[in-house]
């Protein structure tokens, strides 16, 4: 995946926009008690593992797919859920 | 102004050949008192600490001996940065029920790693040292301190506080935990670091009580002498604990980089006589006898054969045990000290370990039906908090890679008959008893 950075005096260079959400889903295992709030509100990226525990893929999360992950995080009942930058 | 270290090496003893760390030891049995370690080793350099010792570890190449193997410079370089009072940790918990190692320096031998510790307090302006050690090591150690306070060998104060006996209670976020007065588990530390926040918030060096011991060298010869045994990537010596070997688990030294085959004084006959070897410890993984006689002593070496030389376990398995009974053992071992956190390895761990039993003990009970064991591997590796159950995973899809003839002859003819044998890989109820 090519990411650029526009900054500064480079940035006249970039023609198109190539905004990437450069976030990751995290899970925190410890306070995750399998409730499976995420992964109803966000199939795209969590799938339930047979205990009712989410796994999380790691694949960055397009533009378009953000309000979905900011909306699973808000919504997680143990706080377990969180966006992080620049993970991998 | 910066102390070169060659003036100080002048006025020391002569720096040992090999064996290094155990060069003190007249015997076995013995134990190298203050009086004794400073005839050895000549004075602590301190008052290099602060301004070479960082350079000589970065030319050392020293790496982590507590089963990680991160380079030490840069890791004391990360907490130097920031210039903030920091916590150092000498960790001597020794949780792998296998290993012997940490204990035999902190009895034998432990001024060499008070030495490295007080260094590392200097160096990285701690404001708070503490040595970590298991609760029968925990008097014997106050007297060690008290020694060297009366010497006025340390500058700082040094605390000794008990690691529980549990597998887990070394893991370094455990470590953090157990010193912020929590229970000794590990943490999720997400994107943070212990080297940025650490105990009560502050930078935390935990760092193996090898380790340190090596540092203790180094600080003394510099980092080329350092170099002078080992090979490029992997310099120096380790100290490795070798079951099954000889009649009883001994504790040995040994140059990184150096055949297996030469070390363990293995034949090619001696394939027959076992069924593999553990390497790594609990976490670590099963490799062939063949794979074991072409193997170098070193992390990348091991990790090519899908495995690791963490904290320097080495297990041979004699054929009068059953590869699979010991391996099911271990799981269970493991699925029992979980610290009972994250779901998937609480599930996964139980499931693993009830399956490698019915492997062993009663592979009728499969029915034809042998259950998805790799997948289960697969499943839980890097979704707990800690690597508990990524080392279990390991530990298990190696039994299956180099015990499958094992695997196939109990699902076709049932148990074999050495399950009846006595364990060899210890499993300790971590009560006091068996160990």
């Amino acid at each position: 995946m090519e990411t650029r950075r526009v900054s500064g005096q480079d940035a006249h260079v970039v023609k198109a926009p190539v905004a990437r959400w450069r976030v990751n889903l995290v899970v925190d295992p410890i306070l995750c008690d399998g409730r499976g709030v995420c992964a109803e509100l966000f199939p795209e990226r969590v799938v339930m593992d047979h205990w009712g525990y989410p796994i999380v893929d790691q694949e960055e999360i397009p533009t378009g797919l953000a309000e979905h992950a900011r909306r699973a995080v808000a919504a997680c009942p143990r706080l377990a859920l969180h966006l992080v930058e620049g993970r991998r | 102004m910066r102390a070169p270290l060659a003036a100080s090496t002048a006025t020391l003893p002569q720096a040992p050949g090999f064996p290094r760390l155990l060069s003190a030891l007249p015997s076995p049995d013995s134990v190298v008192d203050l009086e004794a370690h400073l005839t050895h080793w000549g004075d602590l350099p301190l008052h290099s600490a602060r301004s070479g010792l960082l350079d000589e570890l970065d030319a050392s190449g020293l790496r982590g001996h507590g089963g990680a193997w991160f380079p030490v410079g840069t890791k004391w370089r990360d907490l130097a940065r920031g210039g903030r009072r920091t916590v150092v940790v000498a960790n001597g918990s020794e949780g792998e029920p296998a290993s012997r190692k940490d204990e035999l320096l902190l009895t034998h031998t432990p001024h060499l790693v008070l030495d490295g510790l007080s260094l590392a307090a200097a160096t990285l302006n701690a404001s708070r040292v503490v040595l970590y050690v298991p609760a029968r090591q925990v008097n014997g150690l106050h007297r060690v301190v008290h020694d060297r306070r009366r010497g006025g060998i340390d500058r700082v104060e040094i605390e000794v506080i008990e690691a529980p006996d549990a597998y887990l209670s070394g893991q370094e976020s455990a470590v953090v935990h157990a010193l912020n007065d929590g229970p000794a588990v590990p943490t999720f530390i997400g994107l943070r670091s212990i080297r940025d926040h650490g105990v009560r918030g502050r930078p935390t060096l935990v760092q193996n009580v090898e380790t340190l011991a090596h540092v203790a060298m180094i600080s003394r010869y510099g980092g080329l002498w350092f170099r002078s045994l080992g090979t490029q990537d992997s310099p120096g010596t380790m100290l490795l604990t070798v079951t099954g070997r000889w009649s009883e688990p001994l504790v040995v030294e040994a140059p990184l980089g150096a055949a297996f085959r030469d070390l363990l004084t293995l034949t090619p006959q001696d394939a027959d006589r076992y069924w593999g070897a553990l390497l790594g410890g609990y976490g670590g993984g099963w490799v062939s006898i063949p794979d074991l006689l072409d193997c170098r002593l070193s992390e990348e070496s091991a990790r090519q054969l899908n495995s690791s030389l963490g904290a320097g376990v080495v297990v041979l398995l004699p054929r009068t045990h059953c590869p699979l009974a010991e391996s099911a053992r271990v799981v269970r071992y493991m699925q029992r000290q979980g610290a009972g956190q994250c779901g998937p390895c609480i599930h996964g761990l139980a499931d693993l370990a009830a399956h490698l039993e019915g492997l062993a003990f009663n592979p009728a009970s499969f029915r034809r039906h042998v259950p998805p064991i790799l997948e289960l591997c697969n499943l839980i590796d890097g979704r707990g908090a800690c690597r508990h159950p990524d080392g279990v995973a390991r530990f298990v899809r190696s039994a299956l890679v180099v015990f499958r003839d094992e695997v196939e002859k109990h699902l076709r003819h049932g148990p074999c008959a050495a399950i009846k044998t006595s364990a060899l890989l210890p499993c300790p109820t971590h009560d006091g008893r068996d160990r």
